[in-house]
């Protein structure tokens, strides 16, 4: 978390600890910070302050803008099969796949990507032709595993005049450090985003949502957040959110060109030191901060552990509950080799990133992967002896 | 040393990586992620690795989570499936041992400079005085496990250690109660973990192969019912085999997929002298002569003569005394004639 949004929550959790919904005096000063947190969100992202609602998270904001608009209006919720599953989880399950989700009555479709990830446009436009009662599309601005981002602006033309009465939504979660949100908002009808991908705390999210009520709420009860969001405000995280997305506003351009130097340095680095590198998403279409390759002869889950010990922090797709890592469904969607997919690394750069922890990245993960792979490649008289093959009886005799 | 501890989020491995770290041993302790469908009593669902973490977390060790589900499909379920199909009786426990367990853990552990790979099984190994391992029962008679480890060899033995196979499971708990594992007091897990309590094989086995029924006759051939799931049965099972009540009791002597039949008799008809055991893997090396014989997690060591096969890595048990025939796709243990040491195994033909 950035330490002035540390500082500015930090009253919040002492003195000025009231609920800003209470009348007294002390309340007033707690609702006069949300309201103008909400006026500084409402500034960078290119919004009118009653646009702005706070939630407890990006997948709230995602759950409710889809489940939300299903609830109000029923009809077809339709995402390309990259998005986060906060968005994805929640159409599949309209469409009967995928268990968890809260809105019923209506359907999912999902529709594919390109090579990089971005939505097919012929085939979201050809979806939208055939489904007359789409009432969401839900797209995402910039993907969260592979850094690849879509042009939302060119997505609304083909939701615009292809299906009209449609809401647009985008997850704009990971756009907020590398994009201006001021040139994706006036595009759409709803934005999610979360404070904890721009330096915020986590358990804060916002959903703006453009022109007055879209959707359902999802929470009810109090009625704060002009009943839109109901339960008592997070007021410090909130402060702390709007701290924290103001300052990446102000950096965002210079901090662009710092980190992109500095992906380019890793990955670069990574290309000399090792062979079998690729660069999954060519980095043309990707934001500044990710750094997404696929290595052939290794698995991640095992350099992962290299790296944890070496102290490098990586990924490879997402964890499902257990915490297991689980095959990357945007990979998958994206046609990549299921055996290429299985020596992904994500590596995120950032605001505390410098040009040491690059090197040292660029050693850690060059000599891991070298291990790794004297294991996987070992001469044949050895290969012989640890086949996994012949301790399979069952296998090998059906 | 560096030990991985596979950590189901059972008591017996909770008190395995407890011991070791005891022991002064560099202690990692592993979920494997192995399964991703219906489960209720196998270790990865979400609240057992929930239980294997904070075991981990008292112990102060790092834990992680392993996802070799498609391993698991490929290795386990799916022969588990393709058996049925043909009649035959698979221990899917044992191949996960031996095909996940002992062979793709192993194997990550080696390649991340691990020494040794450590499990809760109820197991010992020793060395005998020429410096060879033997894989010996388990202290506590009744919680052995020698039998589902048995395909373990020389190689793997030097890198595999059994840290509970010594204790007694009322001791062992008691050893988890007294520092307040979580795990202290959670029931032994039973059956397979892929296969629901609920469901149970048929439901299992239902969504994923088309039953067939079949035909029941007995040894002469005369046709006595139907079975509605001719892979469903069993050989030596005497119950839902479709027979009115009363008669005399019947077993089933042979089950025949590809014909859909099944043969029944009386409990003489079932009796064998000897049976034929398929691939075999060796504790250290093939062995002939007097042993004792076991064909199931729990059951008695019987005595038998075995010999090996020229030439093929299968052995012929000749039983002391004639024996039920054990079904086909089970997996048969010799054992030393003292009953101590686990000599080889391999799966009934």
């Amino acid at each position: 978390m950035r330490a002035e949004a540390v500082e500015a929550m930090m009253p919040y959790l002492s003195e000025l600890y009231a609920n800003p919904s209470g009348s007294h005096r002390f309340a007033r000063r707690a609702r006069q910070a949300v309201d103008e947190a909400r006026d500084t969100v409402a500034r960078v992202v290119g919004c009118h302050p009653n646009e702005v609602v706070f939630t407890g998270c990006g997948t709230e904001s995602d759950n409710m803008a889809i489940a939300g608009a299903i609830s109000r209006r029923g009809g077809v919720a339709v995402c390309p099969a990259v998005e986060h599953h906060a968005v994805l989880h929640v159409v599949e399950h309209l469409d009967g796949h995928s268990t968890g989700g809260l809105a019923s009555g209506g359907r999912g479709l999902v529709v594919g990507v390109d090579a990089f990830g971005r939505v097919d446009l012929g085939e979201l436009a050809a979806t939208l032709d055939a489904t007359p009662d789409v009432t969401i599309v839900s797209v995402m601005a910039v993907n969260n595993e592979v850094g690849t981002i879509t042009d939302i602006a060119e997505v609304a033309r083909v939701v615009r005049r292809h299906a009209p009465d449609a809401l647009l939504h985008t997850d704009a979660v990971q756009s907020a450090c590398w994009l201006d949100l001021r040139d994706i908002t006036p595009h759409v009808d709803l934005l999610s985003l979360s404070a904890h991908k721009f330096g915020g705390p986590k358990g804060v999210g916002v959903l703006v949502e453009r022109g007055g009520p879209k959707v359902d709420a999802l929470l009810v009860g109090g009625g704060q957040e002009r009943e839109r969001r109901s339960g008592t405000h997070n007021t410090a995280g909130i402060v702390a959110a709007a701290v924290a997305l103001d300052l990446t506003d102000r950096e965002r351009v210079d901090e662009n060109l710092r980190v992109v130097a500095l992906r380019d340095q890793l990955v670069d680095g990574l290309r000399d030191r090792l062979d079998g590198i690729t660069e999954t998403v060519p980095r043309e279409y990707k934001v500044a901060g990710s750094a997404h390759v696929c290595i052939t002869g290794i698995e991640s889950e095992a350099l992962l552990f290299l790296l944890d010990e070496a102290d490098v922090c990586a990924s490879a797709a997402s964890a499902c509950a257990s915490g297991a890592m689980e095959p990357s469904h945007v990979l998958a969607a994206m046609g990549v080799d299921r055996s290429m997919a299985l020596g992904a690394l994500r590596l995120t750069l950032g605001q505390t990133t410098t040009a040491a922890d690059i090197e040292r990245a660029v050693d850690v993960i060059g000599a891991a992967v070298d291990q790794l792979r004297r294991h996987h490649h070992p001469t044949p008289a050895v290969a012989d002896v640890s086949a996994p093959t012949t301790l399979d009886p069952i296998a090998s005799a059906s | 040393m560096k030990v991985m501890c596979a950590m189901s989020g059972g008591v017996d491995s909770s008190v395995a990586a407890l011991l070791l770290r005891q022991a002064g041993h560099d202690v990692v302790g592993v979920t494997m992620k192995l399964w991703g469908g219906d489960s209720d009593t196998g270790c990865c669902s979400v609240s057992d690795v929930d239980d294997a973490r904070r075991v981990a977390q008292q112990l102060g060790i790092d834990h992680l989570v392993f996802n070799f589900g498609d391993d698991f499909d490929e290795h386990v379920v799916a022969p588990y499936i393709d058996a049925h199909t043909r009649g035959v009786t698979p221990n899917p426990c044992i191949e996960c041992n031996r095909s996940v367990k002992f062979a793709r853990l192993a194997e990550r552990a080696d390649l991340l400079g691990f020494d040794a790979v450590a499990t809760g099984h109820h197991a010992n190994i020793g060395r005998s005085a020429d410096g060879r391992h033997t894989l010996e029962r388990g202290s506590d008679a009744a919680k052995d496990q020698s039998y589902v480890v048995h395909m373990l060899d020389q190689a793997q033995l030097a890198r595999t250690m059994f840290p509970v196979g010594g204790m007694q499971k009322a001791d062992l708990r008691a050893l988890a109660a007294s520092i307040d594992l979580r795990t202290a007091t959670k029931p032994d897990s039973q059956d397979v973990c892929f296969i629901t309590s609920t469901g149970g094989r048929i439901a299992f086995l239902g969504d994923r192969i088309p039953f067939s029924s079949g035909t029941v006759v007995d040894t002469d051939g005369t046709r006595l019912g139907e079975v509605e799931s001719v892979e469903l049965v069993t050989v030596g099972q005497r119950k839902g085999i479709g027979l009115p009540g009363g008669g005399p009791k019947r077993y089933v002597l042979d089950v025949d997929t590809a014909s859909a039949t099944v043969t029944v008799g009386s409990h003489a008809d079932l009796l064998r002298d000897e049976l034929i055991v398929d691939r075999m893997s060796w504790v250290d090396g093939p062995v002939d002569g007097s042993v004792l014989v076991q064909c199931s997690a729990h059951g008695r060591a019987l005595p038998a003569t075995i010999s090996t096969v020229e030439e093929a890595d299968s052995i012929v048990v000749r039983w002391h005394e004639p024996q039920r025939r054990i079904a086909p796709g089970q997996s048969v243990v010799a054992y030393d004639p003292t009953n101590t040491r686990a000599l080889g195994g391999g799966i009934c033909r």
